[in-house]
């Protein structure tokens, strides 16, 4: 059978095969399970690089099976150019997060890689997903997997960060079920034709329904309590910092792309008519603006190194928010670079903070100091990360904020404005926790018995530096594969902005 | 062409009464018995075997029934034969089993010697299975107080517990509150349509001019206070948390999946089929019932520390959630109820099998820190109780979310759009407290290294666990024959021949 066929289906069942091969081979080999497991899980998912075709806009390698036919339920799955770095992302970022737990998951090692690759299929289900039943299931699913992640390997805080995760996003993806439902019912009735297609959606959707505000709302609440897009940001410091090394990178990594994701597939397509209203934009632009600020302030006064990453979260994602609601094709480009390269930067941070924690048992940025001396691999690639995450030109920081400023310029410039002290406002608090840790004295006598990177740390960190310089350095493979789909997302949102019905090319 | 039975004939109507003809046998047999069969325990397991045994057995004639497609022929009857009445004996049937196989060893260790136990499980499954088949109204209200004098009994069952003394009282005033205002509606029903038939109701209602009849409307609404007692719906659910706290364990769990849903069936039935031309009166009352007994049902089981009675609360909240496919007022509606009833059963057993199984002998509050590291200790019980859980959250994979995308459809497509939001909020209130029992349970440690030694599941309660488990992530994933053969059967809630007549 020809790769297109079962690749999509393979990524899916795969790692939940493993899960169940963790759970019932031994204890010992758990970890080693579950780092082949994804190893070859992205093994399955890289010839996507290649095989996706740049020039198609549509949704690639589908797959359509009947589930709950008589409901109008397939198990339809595809991929574009924005899912594809998605998936991609995932693939990549999972074997590393298993390799970064080998020495911190002391207890219930088999629970804990199984829910891994439990969490792996759920993720990659949420951005494959073309049936909007399906989506929602794998919305909801990933959420156990992660809950217990953070629950029983977490912090000392973790029963509470647990269940406010849990909460804060099942009261989103309620109220995002029944405007789905409501959406099935609306456009079946409107053609005869009952299905949860993402196409027969979203072709027949009636964009200027009275009630469309309130269905881009619910839809609205779930993807920015997921983003997380300020004020909605409150669940993300305690879970990331509560979550054990391997969640946090998963959740800065993947999860919160769930939520801009959600955004670019369906709430932006669905609802142009929203989403451009004046009084709808500002606010959503004002907030992602306030996230950016708000974030880099917060960041700069937490004592706690996993917890200033976790703000600056807020504030990358700000940017992200922007460059998706100015809705241009460089903007859109550029949002989907800067979540990926937050995702791999980010990842990165939290599994530096992992191996300090490892090291000294103490995330506060003051207990640290230079540590240039004493663990000088470390230190080189903390700079590179940082500066990384700053978005020093060169490395994959850069393009995507410089994309998502210069395509955000022409349609919000005072938010630009503000945005680009943001970035300032990034170098301030990263550098600055930089130099506390790895510079300065070496004040602290227990820093100086401390262990370099070991070569299985290594193996975690450089596959991430290696992209950091590439994304940063020759981002056109990249750019190249994401333009299709980002130009005809833009087409169907201004598109139907224009007074004249403007036919889009990706409709079925 | 399916088999016609007419009910014009005596042969007929004991034909179409042979389930529960079945049934009402096997419990006079045990009845004779338990005459001179009722010294031992011994005595008491087979009187429960036998029970069981004889509710397999009503179930198969119902299954023939159903599956060979059995309708009525001829003029209006006392019972129906349709494929609403056979799902609603199965799922009773089935609650009944299940209480059976978990009152097995449950009685055993409270030490309660009473045989006739099972026999009252029968005679109440009896009056369940009229309320579901009753075509009228009568037959419907001595089903009615046929299952509800037994489950009287049962919640007093054991005569040394002032708790389980207290519920029995509680319940049977409560109870006859109930049925005093059911039997009026049904009076005044009565007097103004001058037929108790549902199906001659509905050609009165629907030829008949005057809606606004006032008689019409009391009666309505006397009968629905009487349903929304049985069903326990705010506010007339104060006896619930009380009576479902008092009596046995297994008899909660029977009072709260059976007993609910074969009081919903007959509702849906009679509002359906005997009060269909005014929807819009009784739509609109059930509306605010649902959106009430959501909302206080899950908030204030959101309060309660004590397991049982924070099930018992939830309940109620479920009883909402039934409510919402009931407003609908369609025949989808009923098909909603029948799934998440199905479901709502299942999940609901499971749930009490394991909090019998956790309590200790004589002790009542089993509070939810009582469960504190059981998956350390009975990992596989732990994770059945979380599957139990998040299906009575409705959380995808589960049984428990397929009925309530079921119900959200429902309410959907009969354009009842607030009250879809009033339920998923409540759903979020109401993870409030099925999470913390999944904490408990896997995120917190043990209170002492032999916490948990006693928690047992033996014998026929460990297979109950088991395949409730396995049955609820089963419909999870793979729900379609199940929604459409209880789609199948809310369609059938149609006085087809009536329609006909009536235009």
């Amino acid at each position: 059978m020809n790769y297109e066929a079962w690749v999509l289906e393979a990524l899916l069942a795969f790692p939940l095969v493993t899960a169940i091969a963790v759970l019932l081979r031994p204890v010992r080999e758990a970890k080693w399970i579950a780092l082949f497991a994804t190893l070859i899980e992205f093994l399955i998912s890289v010839p996507l690089w290649w095989e996706f075709d740049p020039t198609v806009a549509l949704m690639q390698f589908q797959v359509a099976r009947p589930w709950i036919a008589g409901w109008g339920v397939w198990f339809r799955l595809g991929l574009d150019g924005i899912s594809l770095f998605m998936v991609l992302l995932t693939t990549f970022t999972m074997p590393l997060a298993v390799l970064s737990s080998f020495n911190y998951i002391r207890e219930k090692e088999r629970a804990y890689y199984a829910l891994l690759l439990v969490l792996t299929t759920g993720m990659l289900g949420v951005f494959l997903a073309l049936d909007l039943f399906v989506f929602y299931m794998f919305w909801e699913l990933m959420l156990i997997p992660m809950y217990f992640l953070i629950g029983v390997w977490g912090g000392p805080r973790r029963l509470y960060a647990a269940i406010k995760f849990f909460l804060f996003t099942f009261v989103g993806s309620l109220l995002m079920l029944v405007a789905i439902l409501t959406i099935y019912y609306y456009v079946g009735r409107a053609t005869g034709t009952y299905s949860f297609d993402y196409y027969h959606l979203l072709s027949n959707i009636q964009v200027t329904d009275r009630w469309a505000f309130w269905l881009f709302g619910a839809f609205f609440l779930a993807f920015a309590i997921k983003v997380p897009l300020f004020p909605f940001h409150t669940w993300l410091p305690d879970a990331h910092v509560e979550a054990p090394t391997a969640g946090s990178v998963i959740l800065a990594g993947i999860l919160l792309k769930m939520g801009c994701y959600g955004f670019l597939r369906f709430a932006l397509p669905f609802y142009p008519n929203v989403v451009l209203d004046p009084m709808v934009a500002t606010v959503v632009v004002v907030l992602a603006v306030i996230g950016i600020i708000y974030g880099g302030l917060v960041a700069m006064v937490q004592p706690d190194f996993k917890k200033l990453v976790a703000y600056s979260s807020v504030a990358h994602l700000g940017f992200v928010m922007l460059g998706i609601w100015a809705a241009t094709v460089q903007s859109l480009e550029g949002a989907i670079i800067i979540m990926i390269s937050h995702g791999i930067s980010t990842g990165a941070l939290f599994f530096l903070a992992g191996m300090l924690y490892e090291r000294r048992h103490t995330r506060e940025i003051a207990a640290f100091g230079g540590l240039a001396k004493v663990v000088p691999l470390l230190a080189a690639v903390l700079t590179i990360v940082v500066l990384s995450s700053v978005g020093l030109p060169g490395t994959n920081g850069f393009i995507g904020e410089f994309l998502v400023l210069i395509g955000s310029f022409g349609i919000y410039p005072w938010a630009v404005v503000v945005a680009a002290t943001g970035v300032v406002v990034a170098a301030m608090y990263m550098l600055r926790a930089l130099q506390r840790i790895i510079y300065n004295k070496l004040d602290n006598p227990e820093n100086e018995g401390m262990l370099d990177l070991s070569r299985r740390e290594l193996a975690v960190l450089l596959p991430l530096i290696a992209l950091i310089f590439w994304i940063g350095v020759y981002p056109a493979p990249f750019l190249r594969r994401i333009e299709a789909s980002t130009s005809m997302l833009v087409e169907q949102v201004r598109g139907a902005q224009a007074p004249a019905p403007f036919e889009t090319g990706g409709r079925r | 062409m399916w088999p016609v039975i007419d009910l014009g004939l005596p042969g007929g109507v004991a034909l179409a009464l042979l389930p529960e003809l079945v049934l009402t046998g096997c419990a006079l047999c045990l009845t004779i018995l338990v005459a001179w069969r009722h010294r031992s325990e011994e005595d008491q397991l087979l009187v429960g075997y036998l029970a069981a045994v004889g509710l397999v057995l009503t179930a198969a004639v119902v299954v023939v029934f159903w599956v060979s497609d059995v309708r009525a022929g001829g003029l209006e009857s006392m019972i129906a034969l349709d494929g609403f009445r056979y799902l609603t004996d199965l799922i009773v049937l089935l609650g009944a089993l299940l209480t059976v196989l978990l009152s097995l060893g449950y009685l055993g260790r409270e030490r309660i010697l009473v045989p006739e136990y099972f026999l009252l499980l029968l005679y109440a499954t009896v009056g369940m299975m009229f309320m579901g088949g009753g075509a009228d109204l009568i037959v419907i209200f001595l089903g009615l107080e046929l299952m509800s004098v037994s489950v009287y009994v049962l919640a007093g069952i054991d005569r040394r517990s002032v708790f389980c003394a207290e519920a029995a009282l509680k319940y049977f005033l409560m109870g006859a509150f109930a049925s005093a205002f059911l039997l009026y509606g049904i009076a005044l029903i009565y007097g103004f349509t001058g037929t108790t038939n549902l199906g001659l109701i509905y050609v009165q209602t629907a030829t008949w001019v005057f809606q606004e009849n006032t008689m019409l409307l009391i009666g309505i609404g006397m009968l629905l206070v009487g349903f929304a007692f049985k069903v326990a719906a705010v506010p007339f659910h104060m006896w619930t948390p009380d009576v479902y706290d008092g009596a046995p364990t297994p008899i909660t769990a029977f009072m709260a999946a059976a007993v609910k849903a074969a009081a919903f069936a007959a509702m849906l039935r009679v509002l359906l089929e005997a009060l269909g031309p005014v929807t819009v009166v009784w739509t609109e009352i059930v509306w605010w019932l649902a959106a009430i007994t959501m909302v206080v049902g899950n908030l204030v089981a959101l309060a309660q520390r004590n397991l049982k009675r924070m099930l018992a609360y939830s309940s109620i909240g479920h009883a909402g959630y039934l409510l919402t496919a009931v407003a609908s007022g369609t025949d989808f509606g009923a098909g909603a109820f029948l799934f998440y009833a199905f479901a709502y059963t299942i999940m609901t057993m499971g749930a009490f099998a394991i909090v019998a199984a956790a309590g200790r002998r004589g002790e009542r509050d089993l509070r939810v820190e009582d469960l504190n590291g059981l998956a350390k200790r009975r990992p596989w019980l732990a994770l059945a109780m979380m599957v139990f859980m998040l299906s009575l959250l409705g959380f995808p994979g589960t049984a428990g979310f397929i009925g309530k995308w079921y119900i959200l459809s429902a309410a959907l497509e009969a354009q009842n759009g607030l009250l879809a939001v009033v339920l998923v909020s409540t759903t979020v209130i109401s993870a409030g407290y099925y999470l913390p029992v999944i904490m408990a349970m896997f995120m917190k440690p043990p209170a002492s290294d032999d916490a948990h030694e006693h928690v047992t599941v033996t014998g026929a309660a460990r297979w109950v666990v088991a395949a409730t488990a396995v049955v609820l992530l089963v419909l999870g994933v793979w729900p379609g024959p199940a929604m459409d053969v209880a789609g199948q059967g809310g369609r059938d809630l149609r006085p087809s021949v009536m329609i006909t007549v009536s235009k």
